[in-house]
């Protein structure tokens, strides 16, 4: 599907293609290794919906910058917090995005940052509690770099 | 080297309170995946680690990929239990590391 998705934006526009981070267009085999990066953080445990506030913009212009602030419910303390999330891009050349990493001491497992985009594409933040326990939650984007649709 | 960082947080929290930290680092963040005029490959290049500690003890870390905008932003929070020093590090793909320190009071 998205391949798809992907060819029919180069074939859109060839021109702002050169603007955007992927050399896609080169070597088109380059499959996106998400799935990888979920069965590495997730050693194969199905993470359940909720908990996660992802916050994107419905539609990028820049998909140089798109600001991502992610919210986990939690109550921080020393037995149950968040410990690790993973952001995941999976329209980029390279699924990796970022890991957080919090501790008890950050109070709030909240955090935002600028990421980019090379392409419409989900956005996916996994988390994973002090007990084990995994959520998931994800948002699309719309990336339109240059004002010409993607 | 890069300018300094900048970083954002209050001088002085209650005991307890949990405060908000922006920090910001000039960086070109070269994502690896982009040719130059002659067609080459630009070789990747990108802070990929950042951390923040306070009194010692690790606060907030983060795994960055080339995923990452230049100039990389990163906003988190910190609960302040006591009076200390927080310490911010930056790792460069090259092996330098920029680091930063901030401190902050307990209010009276």
């Amino acid at each position: 599907m998205k391949a798809i998705n992907r060819r029919q934006a180069f074939a859109l526009g060839g021109g702002f293609v050169m603007l955007t981070l992927m050399p896609m267009a080169a070597d088109a085999e380059v499959t996106n290794d998400a799935a990888k990066w979920i069965e590495k953080f997730t050693s194969g445990k199905q993470p359940a919906k909720g908990k996660i506030s992802l916050d994107l913009p419905e539609i990028a212009e820049n998909g140089n910058t798109v600001p991502l602030s992610i919210n986990i419910e939690s109550p921080m303390t020393a037995d149950s917090y968040v410990k690790e999330v993973i952001i995941l891009a999976d329209g980029n050349p390279n699924a990796g995005v970022a890991t957080l990493s919090f501790t008890p001491l950050s109070g709030k497992a909240e955090a935002s940052i600028r990421i980019r985009l090379a392409t419409t594409q989900n956005v996916v933040a996994i988390a994973k509690m002090s007990d084990g326990s995994l959520f998931t939650e994800q948002k699309t984007v719309k990336v339109t770099i240059g004002g010409c649709g993607g | 080297m890069a300018d300094k960082p900048r970083i954002k947080l209050p001088k002085e929290a209650a005991k307890g309170e949990v405060i908000q930290i922006k920090t910001l680092v000039s960086h070109v963040m070269e994502s690896g995946q982009r040719k130059d005029a002659q067609g080459k490959t630009i070789p990747r290049k990108i802070i990929n680690k950042f951390a923040c500690e306070f009194n010692g003890k690790p606060v907030f870390a983060c795994a960055l990929e080339p995923a990452i905008s230049a100039n990389p932003y990163i906003q988190f929070d910190a609960k302040i239990d006591e009076a200390g020093t927080f310490k911010f590090s930056w790792t460069d793909d090259d092996g330098t590391v920029i680091t930063a320190e901030e401190k902050i009071a307990l209010k009276a």
